[in-house]
């Protein structure tokens, strides 16, 4: 398989195309029904025009649901949709370890075998880690999710 | 234009034969001249991965021929020193080095050397203007008694164009804000093209400045400057030109045009980073304000007040950028020695076959031009169901490099409702094969990305 392939792997582009999580469960921070908190958080990277606003719905240690609007490239939307599709039901601890898991994963350049049980779906993106220049796209709605809970925690707090 | 062809293979690429420029003799330079020509840059025989490297981003930054970096290494290991001081031989032959090369940079685009200002790009050449129109405004030291013209005032108008790069746009809308002028803009239609039937009504009494460009970085559109000089003089506003995309691709005379003022940058015309050039007519170059103030601009100064050299050095201050002023020279020469009307004519026929084989891709979508109308070696398109990043990924395996994204012209891309394009230009040393393998690779993409499973 090319370089090229190990990154637009199979369950990649396939969750670039459900957009799983897409649209956005709530337009605010006001905690939804089942909901004990909810953040907001808009990711943008100006140097390609990618951005996500995601909305992270927690339900005491649990994420309750995660939702989405964004306009981006395939990495950036299937990163968005297979988080999506781990994080509800996930206690805090856990997404916040695979949060940084999957950060360390695609800082690597290669050199890190990730822990696929804690990832999932999500060890698809180790393949972005060998193009720099797209580790961004891929940790975007990541990054997002998690400056999002950070701000549901801070407002139940 | 999208096509509802057969999704499941790519549709062949047919490509046109030779496409003489509109009113230009055919035949000028032909793949065998550009690939002699493409054999002096040295970065162009390297390959990406194991593919030959395709350069197609050269509205970006251009590639630099052998003959400019050895200029500026036999510069700076036999006569660098500071230039317009110093009396050692070194600074003798430093400042008759670097005047040179404003001579040859002012001959070329048809100007005189006191209208060449050297600035570090042509966003700051086009901020040298708008902060100098705030100086005057302010009442500046450096505001003679002619500046006033230069002077705005909460009502006035500038007016600009809907498909501006950002380095044309921005500097304006922060000029607005500091004079309380206000800004205009013509706009663009489906295709991305000026509506130039708006212009009469947007150019009135109140219009100050129009600003525009001279070419399109993003459409690849070449804009009717006399329309605009004309609309101009009407009504005595002043004219900005941005020549990035047009001084380095097509024969260009200022003084012909009839612009008052215009930039462009260095690295795009197969010279240098860090140089760019201010044009200004002379004698509004002397009444102009100045920008950056310091060093090597004054004639005498106390503790209290300072008097100001005359154009172009009054808007040179601090140690200039010498080597790549020589740098730049050596790049025009070689332009020169090639011919701005034969890279003008094969780049037309270049961007033709760019415009002519894209459209011919089922859910590609071609901005700017129609295929047979006037268009620079430059071609933008979007494809249906890939966002630009991944397109250029594909093709960056392949050795196609290409610039995707907003290209600096936002607006431009929120009024065609994209967000990114894949932008694809050419210059001298591209051939017809570069151009073919780009479409090749083009026509795989939405395969690859399994846009119609």
């Amino acid at each position: 398989m090319s370089a090229l392939d190990q990154m637009y792997q199979d369950v990649i582009l396939d969750h670039s195309k459900r957009r799983i999580g897409e649209g956005l469960a709530a337009p605010d921070e006001s905690p939804l029904e089942g909901e004990t908190a909810a953040g907001c958080h808009h990711e943008y990277n100006p140097t390609c025009g990618d951005e996500i606003l995601v909305r992270v719905g927690v339900d005491g240690d649990r994420i309750s649901s995660l939702s989405w609007q964004g306009d981006g490239c395939s990495i950036s939307m299937a990163a968005a949709s297979v988080l999506s599709e781990m994080a509800p039901g996930t206690d805090l601890g856990t997404l916040r370890i695979q949060i940084e898991e999957f950060r360390e994963m695609l800082r690597s350049r290669g050199n890190h075998e990730p822990d696929e049980e804690l990832l999932g779906d999500a060890v698809a993106f180790v393949g972005v880690s060998r193009f720099v220049a797209r580790v961004k796209c891929a940790a975007l709605a990541w990054v997002a999710t998690e400056a999002a809970l950070t701000k549901a925690l801070a407002e139940s707090a | 234009m999208h096509s509802d062809s057969s999704p499941d293979r790519p549709a062949p690429v047919v490509v046109p034969s030779v496409v003489p420029a509109p009113g230009e003799p055919a035949g000028v330079l032909d793949d065998e001249q550009a690939r002699e020509l493409a054999a002096r840059f040295p970065v162009l025989r390297r390959t990406v991965g194991d593919k030959p490297l395709v350069y197609l981003d050269s509205g970006a930054t251009s590639q630099r021929p052998e003959a400019v970096l050895s200029a500026e290494q036999t510069f700076l290991t036999q006569s660098y020193a500071a230039v317009h001081r110093g009396a050692h031989t070194l600074a003798v032959e430093a400042t008759d080095a670097f005047e040179d090369a404003r001579r040859t940079v002012a001959q070329f685009v048809g100007a005189e050397e006191r209208e060449v200002v050297w600035t570090s790009n042509a966003t700051e050449a086009i901020n040298l203007v708008t902060y100098a129109m705030s100086n005057a405004t302010a009442g500046s030291n450096g505001a003679g008694p002619d500046s006033r013209r230069f002077a705005l005032a909460p009502g006035d108008e500038i007016l600009v164009t809907e498909s501006e790069h950002h380095a044309n746009l921005v500097p304006w809308q922060e000029l607005c804000a500091r004079t309380g002028a206000t800004l205009r803009w013509v706009p663009v239609d489906d295709d991305g093209l000026l509506r130039m039937d708006t212009l009469d009504d947007l150019v009135g009494e109140r219009t100050k400045v129009i600003a525009f460009t001279h070419v399109s970085n993003v459409t690849g559109a070449v804009n009717n400057v006399a329309a605009f000089v004309a609309a101009a003089k009407r009504v005595g506003a002043l004219t900005v030109l941005d020549a990035c995309q047009s001084v380095p691709h097509l024969p260009v005379d200022f003084h012909a045009l009839d612009v008052d003022f215009a930039a462009f940058s260095g690295h795009k015309m197969l010279g240098p980073t860090g140089i760019g050039v201010l044009y200004g007519r002379g004698e509004l170059l002397d009444s102009l304000p100045t920008f950056l103030t310091g060093g090597s601009m004054i004639t005498s100064v106390t503790m209290e007040r300072s008097e100001y050299l005359p154009a172009p050095t009054r808007f040179e201050a601090g140690t200039q950028r010498i080597s790549q002023a020589v740098a730049l020279a050596a790049a025009v020469r070689f332009l020169t020695d090639v011919g701005m009307d034969k890279v003008a004519a094969w780049e037309a026929h270049l961007g033709q076959r760019l415009a002519v084989g894209v459209s011919q891709l089922p859910g590609v979508r071609l901005v700017g031009p129609r295929p047979g109308q006037e268009r620079v070696g430059l071609a933008s398109v979007s494809v249906e169901g890939v966002h630009s990043h991944d397109v250029g990924q594909l093709l960056d395996v392949a050795g196609v490099a290409v610039r995707v994204g907003h290209h600096c012209a936002q607006p431009l891309h929120r009024r065609l409702g994209l967000t990114a394009t894949t932008r694809a230009s050419t210059y001298l040393y591209n051939t017809t094969d570069d151009v073919d393998r780009f479409l090749e690779e083009l026509s795989g993409v939405r395969r690859y990305f399994r846009v119609d499973d």
